[in-house]
């Protein structure tokens, strides 16, 4: 398919801004560009057409299932569109005076208030922009807590399982500290003897996330989070996996002292291929003086901004986070209340024990049992055998009109494929989905050379991904082309 | 009350006995039984949608949307096309996940190729990575591509925007980086200040260009000043500003970043906004974040895939470039049809009417005694007038005309901005408010 530069054709536009009803004024020569930016040069027209067409190209949640394992791709809801869309909310100026903004102060006190609740923590912050972004201002929290107890400089290990996902230790690492990787015992969950060896003074605390990668409750938690605590450390939770227990079982009262939740995963707020997201960061009062600034306070019964915190960490990201991500949020959680939540993880971690089931009739399962709400598989026999990886089982899948799940995910299980199929799917697209996997595996062992040529049917084929990273093409160049 | 479960009682029973289990609570018999929240949750019972829309609705209703606007410092109201939300509300751009699966991915992959190649036009460099957060962490993110083993110090001009400073500030220290101010002269940059700063420990020196203060920095001495000392720039550009101002590049930029959000995203009280990154060849293995490649397919067809992923979390962990991960694509995507609709000379009139536009402005109120013009630089589309009155009595009476004012600035004086959306008509009725307070 041709680029949009590829398409432009010269003296080509298209018109939105009425004539300038002033005096043009005119920038002294020395501060001026030499040339115009190299922009497509396209009608109204072209641009809907191209876009169309990429549309095309592209796989969303409504466009059929999408058992991404990890990501909680659950039905984005259209109301939050259309609420997230009001000229009361996208029109808002972040620096107009308070008084002017009471809605959205509102929004964000009232999505504190609910989130605290549902994760059993005392404060919250919406200011990070993602998970990543809310792993990072929580390890903030942890550092600067050390910090105010005099031992910033001994307290800068951080542990992290060998099953976490990769953002952990890149944020242990962005926030000064040097990870400590712990093995997983038999049974995925963490190792309590490794964990009793690797803390110590130098502990500045463990990151986990609970359910663990694998899919797995780990029984361990409170003798966990007791053991970090013990040594001095603080236990920070990492919410990517929350939809399993949402309004069930609340971190807080597992021992964790913050967390992050990923709006965009567990509040079914749309992914947007790749963000925005929004990575509130909740924590217990004794942290709470730490988060970002401005904090929300109730005042007099109404909630302000207050923008005078000196023990804060400072700030994560100009203004007040992806608010429009919060309100999609806000609003899902009102639509879901008190009977929803809980409902939504538990309906949850059935179909993922349903699909488990159903697929465990072929595929071998990382760990046996019940799931929570994801589930591994392992084709590490499949490959040696007959070198069928779990990358050719993801790549039959698009041929079949289904989203794979995550590969290679987590790094502990060999030919790794991670499902999560979320509550929002029925039964009938459960048995669909578990037919077309339990077909492909068939067709793999059959003709495992040409599931290696697979898919077929796709916008393309399998790409050299080789090729991308040694010879680097990153935008289009009118002198190569 | 409400819920998106596609799965009916029956359902449920069936797939519970597939199961072998009775009820969904046996689902959670692995976790300590008095973890579960048995009592349920202390928040308001569940919703429909038309009750959902009205509770939002009427907080929605709390805020106030000003018509007019003369306010930006850090977020700015430019026209948006309406092809622009209408590409950006396509259902399959809003529910995608990350772009793994390149196969079934190509749109967004090529959407994300588009826009990197209209950032590297818009401000010169070579490459640009997907987007990050916002302007503010672009730039915190751009100095930790700096840091090197014996140079770990950053510079930056405190004629920044102060959200900006504050998150480079976050940064740095989680890091245990020393961040230093260079302090202003004349609402500039103190290139004199630099000079004594600049030695073999810094990594790096930040420049806003406009500054905070609307004024445009002398970028390409400044940028000498910093590599005669073997330190990188970055420069934070507004990217309207750019299609008319000096690039980033020709003004010997090693990274240039910024805030995305005036190419076509609204103010949505401060996010979701785009943060945009570029970089020379030269600093390519080091941008943070995804970035997305073109190369070919099995057959030998153009493709586009996720690349050069060996900086990345989930390949390198603890030594990746950065934690990003989930980035602002769709925010990325918008920009992309912004830009490519308005085109070169679109972007090139808006920033023209809104140089233009503040002109006026400032030569209007700065003939009104007390109101004069704090700097005397070059500015682009906003500028510092001293302010004689009390301002927030100032700022009540504009609001009763629906003007939303220039910001109040913390050392006193108003930053005012105006861009292709005021007009001549709200440009005089500001002035004749501005009259009126006066002369009471």
């Amino acid at each position: 398919m041709k680029l949009l530069f590829e398409k432009s054709i010269q003296g080509r536009s298209s018109c939105y801004l009425p004539e300038c009803d002033l005096p043009v004024v005119e920038l002294s020569a020395n501060l001026t560009r030499e040339k115009s930016a190299l922009l497509p040069q396209l009608s109204e027209n072209d641009v809907s057409r191209h876009y169309s067409e990429l549309e095309k190209r592209a796989y969303g949640v409504n466009d059929g299932f999408y058992p991404l394992g990890s990501c909680t791709m659950k039905y984005n809801p259209k109301i939050n569109e259309k609420i997230a869309s009001l000229d009361g909310f996208t029109g808002i100026h972040p620096l107009q005076p308070e008084s002017t903004v009471r809605g959205c102060i509102a929004v964000l006190s009232a999505a504190e208030k609910l989130l605290c609740e549902i994760t059993g923590m005392d404060a919250m912050t919406l200011q990070p922009a993602a998970g990543a972004h809310g792993e990072f201002t929580g390890m903030l929290l942890i550092k600067k807590y050390h910090e105010k107890r005099g031992e910033g400089n001994n307290r800068t290990t951080v542990i992290i399982p060998d099953s976490a996902h990769g953002t952990n230790p890149a944020t242990a690492a962005m926030c000064g500290m040097t990870v400590v990787s712990i093995p997983s015992g038999e049974d995925g969950c963490v190792d309590i003897e490794k964990l009793r060896q690797a803390v110590g003074e130098d502990t500045a605390g463990l990151m986990l996330t609970n359910p663990n990668t694998l899919g797995i409750f780990d029984k361990n938690i409170l003798e966990i989070t007791k053991i970090v605590h013990d040594a001095g450390g603080l236990v920070y939770y990492d919410g990517a996996n929350l939809n399993a227990i949402m309004g069930v079982i609340r971190p807080g009262d597992m021992g964790f002292d913050c967390i992050h939740l990923n709006l965009h995963k567990t509040f079914s707020t749309p992914h947007g291929g790749g963000g925005p997201g929004s990575g509130a960061v909740g924590c217990k009062a004794f942290l709470a003086p730490y988060l970002p600034m401005p904090h929300i306070t109730i005042n007099g019964g109404q909630p302000t901004l207050q923008a005078d915190c000196p023990e804060s960490i400072g700030k994560v990201k100009a203004f007040y986070g992806n608010f429009l991500v919060v309100v999609r949020a806000l609003s899902y959680v009102l639509t879901l209340g008190k009977e929803g939540i809980p409902d939504a993880a538990m309906y949850a971690v059935l179909s993922a024990n349903y699909l488990k089931k159903r697929l465990s009739e072929k595929y071998i399962m990382a760990f046996d049992g019940l799931c929570m709400h994801e589930f591994v598989m392992t084709l590490e026999r499949e490959a040696k055998e007959s070198g069928v990886r779990a990358l050719d089982i993801a790549k039959a899948l698009l041929d079949k009109g289904i989203h794979p799940p995550t590969m290679y995910f987590p790094l502990i299980v060999h030919e790794a494929l991670m499902a999560e199929p979320t509550e929002t799917e029925g039964k009938e697209m459960l048995d669909e989905a578990a037919d077309i996997f339990l077909a492909v595996y068939d067709e793999a062992m059959k003709d495992p050379e040409k599931i290696h040529s697979l898919p077929l049917t796709t916008p393309i084929r399998r790409p050299d991904e080789v090729e991308a990273a040694r010879n680097p093409r990153l935008r289009w160049n009118p002198d190569v082309q | 009350m409400g819920h998106y479960i596609s799965i009916t009682d029956e359902q449920k029973k069936e797939m519970l006995d597939a199961i072998g289990l009775s009820s969904l609570e046996e689902l959670y018999d692995a976790a300590p039984s008095h973890l579960i929240k048995k009592n349920g949750l202390n928040i308001p019972h569940g919703m429909s949608e038309l009750e959902t829309l009205r509770t939002m609705e009427a907080l929605a209703a709390k805020n106030k949307v000003f018509p007019t606007i003369f306010r930006g410092a850090g977020a700015y109201r430019h026209y948006i096309p309406a092809i622009v939300s209408a590409v950006a509300t396509k259902e399959t751009f809003v529910t995608a996940y990350t772009p793994y699966q390149s196969e079934i991915s190509q749109g967004i992959l090529q959407s994300i190729f588009e826009y990197q190649t209209m950032i590297c036009q818009l401000t010169g460099m070579d490459v640009s990575n997907a987007s990050v957060y916002d302007g503010a962490t672009a730039a915190a993110e751009a100095t930790a591509m700096c840091r090197e083993r014996k140079r770990t110090k950053t510079l930056v001009s405190a004629t920044a925007h102060p959200d900006v400073i504050a998150v480079m500030q976050t940064y740095c220290w989680a890091a245990n980086a020393e961040i230093i101010l260079i302090p202003e002269k004349d609402g500039l940059i103190d290139a004199g200040s630099l000079h004594d700063m600049l030695d073999e420990t810094v990594a790096c020196v930040y420049l806003a260009q406009p500054n905070y203060y609307g004024l445009i920095e002398d970028a390409p001495a400044i940028g000498q000043l910093t590599h005669e000392a073997g330190a990188k720039f970055i420069i934070g550009i507004n990217p309207i500003a750019a299609a008319c101002l000096k690039t980033p590049a020709e003004s010997g930029a090693d990274i240039a970043v910024g805030e995305g959000q005036p190419l076509g995203m609204p103010l949505s009280f401060g996010g979701p906004y785009l943060g945009f990154m570029a970089a020379t060849s030269a600093m390519m293995r080091k941008l943070p974040g995804r970035i997305v490649g073109e190369t070919t397919d099995s057959e030998g067809n153009r493709a586009f895939v996720l690349t050069l992923q060996a900086r990345e979390q989930h390949i390198r962990r603890e030594k990746a470039s950065s934690n990003i991960c989930s980035n602002q694509a769709l925010c990325a995507t918008t920009a992309a049809v912004y830009m490519a609709a308005m085109g070169p000379e679109g972007i090139k009139n808006a920033a023209v009417q809104s140089l233009s536009k503040a002109h006026y402005m400032a030569s209007k109120i700065s003939e009104i005694a007390g109101f004069s013009l704090r700097y005397k630089g070059e500015f682009f589309h906003e500028f510092v007038t001293e302010c004689p009155l009390d301002t927030e009595k100032l700022m009540s009476a504009l609001e009763e005309k629906g003007i939303l004012g220039g910001l109040p600035l913390s050392g006193g004086g108003i930053l005012w901005c105006a861009t292709e959306m005021n007009t001549k008509d709200e440009i005089d009725s500001l002035i004749s408010v501005l009259r009126e307070v006066k002369s009471k």
